[in-house]
């Protein structure tokens, strides 16, 4: 069966797309340190940033549509979590309402934290979008694994991109196979097909993992992994990179200060 | 013609006290293709697990004339390069090129050998330009080759293989049974393809619930038909 790639569009060609991933890792890093750090009230500064990762997704030729939806996928997660925020924060009150039997106030400090977790959420959602669609993923494990990140989580995060979509068609095959036996039945009964289903899942990727484990150890595999390093860190990295956190920095610097 | 693997009374239980294998004594000799047939469950990929260490029992087993040990694992594996029978756990690397390259950086190859090993294993298996596409987006066909490669970028003498032929077309089978013809390293091919076998093998061994039932020629082994129904390779007498 044919999935989408987790890192979709980043065989796409621009400047962008080549830069190095290590240079657009910590770029990215920088990018959402700023954007949290900096106070809620300064709409400039996010007017700013916003400006910023705009530029950077133009330039890497992204789909615009794409890259709204995705970042839309994830907000219902950050809007579940920070929707109360307006109601519990104390303060000077901007509006209250009685919904049945209790009292609820709107206060305004909880309007504005609200505001902040959003804006804050949906700038590092675009940045991490901006990075996972223009470097290969591949390409970002080595490059984190040559910035220190441990060698077993880089193992683990590459299994997973191999094997994600290997499980996806499992379960797709298995519900198939339920499907056509299915003929209708109690809820009760289907959550027990369901939790069978996830026992076999894992009884299955378990056995999985012992024959790639043997695959490993045929090749030599001994425990310890090693790796060509194929990154170059370039001019145009340098620059970018400096000239990129340079902005960032300083507008932090006054977001801070002044 | 010289031996290069040797197998004395090998029996092996599995850890549920289930035995697969009974007393299994064979030789494989230099430049040979041998085929291991038999039906499903008859211990082929047991055995085969066997011929690079990673299964170990007792009896011996012999590599050009060395005993399948600790101490000889890494030298072991170099030498008998095993492609296993499904390539999803074959092919474990985000990119072709990790995955070819696997075995020789293992092996502790300079830089330089490591890339021309990827190079030309992928040439052999007629699949240059793969290198940086995920194992996930090829067909069946295509990651049986891949994982051809990245036994043959080990430049092992020994090619083991499980099954190559399962779940492919016949167009995808013919030409990966020609791709195998090429070649000319000693070969192991477990199977219960027939046609796959006759293709290729001069020799064939009969493995049915791990015991070794004939030994042959393959002309002689296939056109015994009463042999080959009575261990599930054939259609039974009566129908």
């Amino acid at each position: 069966m044919k999935h989408s790639f987790i890192d979709q569009y980043s065989d796409l060609d621009s400047f962008i797309h080549r830069l190095d991933p290590r240079t657009k890792f910590i770029i990215t890093l920088v990018f959402i340190l700023a954007v949290i750090i900096t106070p809620p009230a300064r709409w400039q500064a996010f007017a700013l940033y916003l400006l910023l990762i705009a530029a950077l997704l133009i330039l890497s030729k992204l789909p615009v549509f794409f890259v709204l939806k995705r970042s839309l996928v994830i907000m219902p997660f950050v809007l579940m979590i920070a929707i109360f925020i307006p109601f519990i924060q104390d303060g000077e009150v901007a509006g209250s309402y009685n919904i049945w039997l209790w009292e609820v106030s709107v206060t305004h400090t909880g309007l504005q934290v609200l505001w902040n977790v959003l804006i804050k959420a949906w700038l590092s959602i675009l940045s991490l979008i901006w990075l996972t669609s223009t470097t290969k993923l591949p390409n970002l494990l080595q490059g984190l694994e040559q910035l220190g990140m441990p060698r077993v989580m880089v193992m683990i995060l590459s299994f997973m991109y191999r094997y994600i979509f290997v499980l996806v068609d499992e379960v797709m095959r298995m519900r198939q196979a339920r499907n056509s036996r299915y003929f209708g039945g109690k809820r009760l009964r289907q959550l027990r097909t369901v939790g069978n289903m996830v026992g076999t899942l894992f009884i299955r990727s378990y056995e999985r993992g012992e024959r790639v484990y043997a695959a490993m150890l045929a090749r030599g595999f001994d425990g310890h992994s090693r790796t060509l390093n194929r990154l170059n860190f370039s001019q145009a990295d340098a620059y970018f990179g400096i000239s990129f956190s340079l902005v960032l920095i300083l507008t932090s610097v006054v977001n801070l200060w002044y | 013609m010289e031996e290069i693997i040797r197998v004395d009374n090998l029996s092996f239980f599995y850890p549920d006290g289930q035995q697969a294998l009974t007393d299994i004594s064979l030789m494989i000799y230099q430049g040979e293709t041998v085929a291991l047939i038999g039906p499903n469950g008859a211990g082929k990929s047991t055995l085969l697990l066997h011929l690079n260490g990673i299964l170990r029992s007792n009896g011996l087993v012999k590599v050009f004339g060395r005993p399948v040990d600790d101490r000889n694992l890494m030298w072991l594996r170099s030498k008998v390069g095993l492609v296993f029978q499904n390539p999803d756990d074959q092919l474990f690397s985000p990119t072709v090129f990790d995955d070819v390259a696997f075995g020789p950086i293992n092996m502790g190859y300079p830089e330089a050998e490591v890339r021309e090993s990827v190079t030309r294993a992928l040439d052999e298996v007629g699949m240059t330009g793969y290198e940086q596409r995920s194992p996930h987006h090829l067909s069946v066909g295509e990651k049986k080759r891949i994982a051809i490669a990245t036994v043959l970028a080990m430049n092992s003498e020994i090619l083991v293989i499980d099954e190559p032929t399962a779940n492919l077309d016949p167009g995808s089978k013919w030409s990966l049974i020609a791709l195998l013809k090429r070649l000319p390293m000693t070969k192991i091919v477990a199977s219960h393809d027939l046609e796959l076998v006759q293709a290729l093998c001069q020799r064939a061994i009969v493995l049915d619930r791990g015991k070794l039932i004939a030994s042959g020629a393959t002309k002689h082994i296939l056109a015994n038909i009463p042999l080959l129904a009575a261990h599930g390779l054939a259609p039974a007498e009566s129908a």
